[in-house]
């Protein structure tokens, strides 16, 4: 079911910040930012009322602050790869867009104290901050570790280092940190730490092989799954993802309804995007 | 006096003609969120096949100039899923539906019509002949008037004779107007014009195909002019025939253009993914237009653009 919160707002961008590779961008979302939970995502509208790109654009939600009767704020981080990110990442303060959300599943938080392990590969690390600071105000011990192919695009604040008892740092080219992968250092941190949730963001093949240790060492994974989308809103069918259901069916489900936010466990691995043997239809 | 937005397709009246396009709304239940499903003509379903269906495999999409290119494939849950689920959920919200069916062989639309007969509720049945994203391109049965009239005779049959039959073609067609004639002879009170075209993206990074299922649907507004001429052409061979008109409309001024070719209901597809309250705005925007070009009806304007160019040159 979409996120029961969801609406369509006109949203004023108050700061635009380059920060190495990415932009970091703060909309003004009035309440929409009391109902937003860590791991939900915003689909944006870009280039304009002329604009000849249809489709929006989804994002995950970096941080949210609710200020009361000021209005809130939900902060973005945006890599401007394509043409659809680089207008909006030019845009000056004071531009409005069009924007949804707050949009899917959110991580699971338990409510008693937990040794939590948040994993992000590029950009992806954004929506673990925020993740961070709530796991930290109840008690949670929280490692962190940041993968990317080079320095510029470990996206890692300040604040958010000081919110974390922990952060590891892992490059493809070794610019920064560990020179290798996440998958290669994790063993290590989770045996050290005593892990007992592991959290993540990123490419689905980082993903995948987080998966393959959490189910090593039996640790619950909960992570937020990237496939391409046109809409968000759970209508275009684009961004399936084969899930296995509670009656142990694999279906092809929308990663924008049933995710980003699903149970490492419940996903099909590796699959190059085709539909796994034995998949009976789609939701 | 006051407006009449009505429409009509068959013997089922609508009280405006903004529809969902079928594929672009799910079962409605997403959208209910941003608007009250109510306000529209009917939802017109995602196209419901027989049996449960994963699709094609991903990426599913790729965005084109002023369009996107879509290879989902017919995913869904089956008829007997959606019967139990999606349809109850619609009733429960008042919304008028308008089924759309698929198949992959002749017999499966005979079944889907006699299945979806004994539901009460339903407004009118499409009838999707004209998917491009099936294995076989060979069977998309609207490419062939022969094929395309079995596959209409084939609901006709097994169906109430009142119940509206609009049938779904494709524009990659020679003549897309025999077409319509061979599936109004077979039984169709009206067609859908337009499904999507085949189209192709290649990605010069990988220097493959974009998409999973390589070929996909092209829809959004680059398809736009091609679905108000065959919405014209239709017209022009069929005056009397029902046309829901669908391709690429974003705003009220864009429905208008289809209507003034000769469309009596609109569904708005692509937009819906870029703007979650498009139907509802486009059926307000079209509304006053209508009114402010002077016409004292929906039914009025169906078609004006048929008329004899040196009679008036507007409405007012």
């Amino acid at each position: 079911m979409i996120n029961k919160y969801a609406q369509t707002i006109k949203s004023e961008l108050i700061s635009n910040k380059k920060v190495g590779a990415y932009h970091h961008l703060v909309f003004e979302v009035g309440t929409m930012a009391s109902h937003v939970r860590p791991g939900n995502f915003v689909a944006i509208s870009v280039g304009g009322p002329t604009s000849s790109m249809v489709l929006r654009r989804a994002f995950a939600i970096h941080r949210s602050m609710d200020r009361g009767a000021s209005g809130g704020v939900i902060e973005l981080v945006v890599a401007p790869h394509g043409n659809g990110s680089k207008w909006l990442t030019s845009l000056p303060i004071g531009s409005y867009v069009k924007l949804t959300g707050p949009l899917g599943t959110s991580f699971g938080i338990p409510t008693e104290q937990v040794r939590a392990l948040l994993v992000g590969g590029g950009y992806g690390s954004a929506p673990l901050f925020g993740l961070a600071e709530v796991l930290k105000s109840r008690g949670s011990r929280v490692d962190m570790v940041l993968g990317a192919s080079t320095a510029g695009k470990i996206y890692a604040p300040i604040e958010g280092k000081r919110s974390v008892n922990s952060m590891t740092i892992t490059t493809d080219d070794g610019s920064a940190g560990v020179h290798g992968r996440v998958s290669d250092v994790l063993p290590e941190i989770i045996e050290r730490n005593s892990c007992e949730i592991i959290y993540s963001c990123g490419p689905m093949a980082m993903l995948a092989a987080i998966s393959e240790i959490a189910d090593k060492y039996n640790l619950i994974h909960q992570c937020a799954v990237e496939e391409s989308m046109a809409c968000g809103i759970g209508i275009c069918m684009t961004c399936v993802i084969p899930l296995v259901d509670d009656e142990g069916q694999i279906r092809m489900q929308r990663s924008c309804i049933a995710g980003p936010v699903v149970d490492g466990e419940r996903v099909i691995w590796n699959t190059g995007g085709s539909i796994p043997e034995g998949t009976l239809g789609a939701l | 006096m006051t407006f009449n937005f009505a429409t009509q397709f068959g013997k089922s009246e609508f009280p405006n003609p903004i529809f969902t396009a079928s594929g672009c709304a799910g079962s409605g239940k997403e959208l209910a969120q941003f608007f009250d499903l109510r306000e529209l003509g009917a939802v017109v379903t995602k196209s419901i096949m027989r049996k449960p269906r994963s699709g094609r495999p991903t990426p599913r999409m790729a965005e084109t100039p002023s369009g996107m290119l879509n290879s989902i494939g017919l995913q869904g849950p089956g008829i007997e899923e959606f019967l139990a689920h999606d349809i109850p959920w619609l009733k429960a919200h008042d919304s008028r539906i308008i089924v759309s069916i698929a198949g992959e062989t002749i017999e499966d639309y005979a079944f889907l019509a006699k299945r979806l007969n004994s539901v009460a509720g339903i407004s009118a049945l499409e009838v999707n002949i004209s998917c491009p994203n099936v294995e076989n391109r060979g069977q998309v049965f609207s490419c062939d008037p022969v094929t395309a009239a079995a596959a209409i005779d084939a609901v006709r049959r097994n169906i109430s004779d009142t119940m509206p039959i609009i049938a779904k073609l494709s524009p990659d067609v020679t003549d897309i107007a025999a077409i319509a004639e061979s599936c109004v002879t077979a039984g169709a009170d009206a067609l859908a014009l337009i499904n999507t075209l085949l189209g192709m993206v290649i990605d010069t990074n990988t220097m493959l195909p974009k998409l999973g299922g390589k070929t996909g649907g092209l829809s959004g507004p680059a398809i736009r002019p091609i679905a108000v001429r065959a919405i014209y052409q239709v017209r022009a061979r069929l005056p009397h025939i029902g046309i829901l008109g669908m391709g690429g409309v974003s705003n009220g001024n864009d429905a208008l253009e289809m209507v003034l070719a000769g469309a009596n209901g609109i569904s708005v597809g692509t937009a819906t993914f870029g703007n979650p309250t498009a139907p509802v705005e486009i059926k307000n925007e079209l509304e006053n237009l209508l009114i402010s070009k002077g016409f004292d009806s929906f039914a009025e304007a169906v078609g004006f653009a048929h008329r004899d160019p040196s009679a008036n040159r507007s409405k007012n």
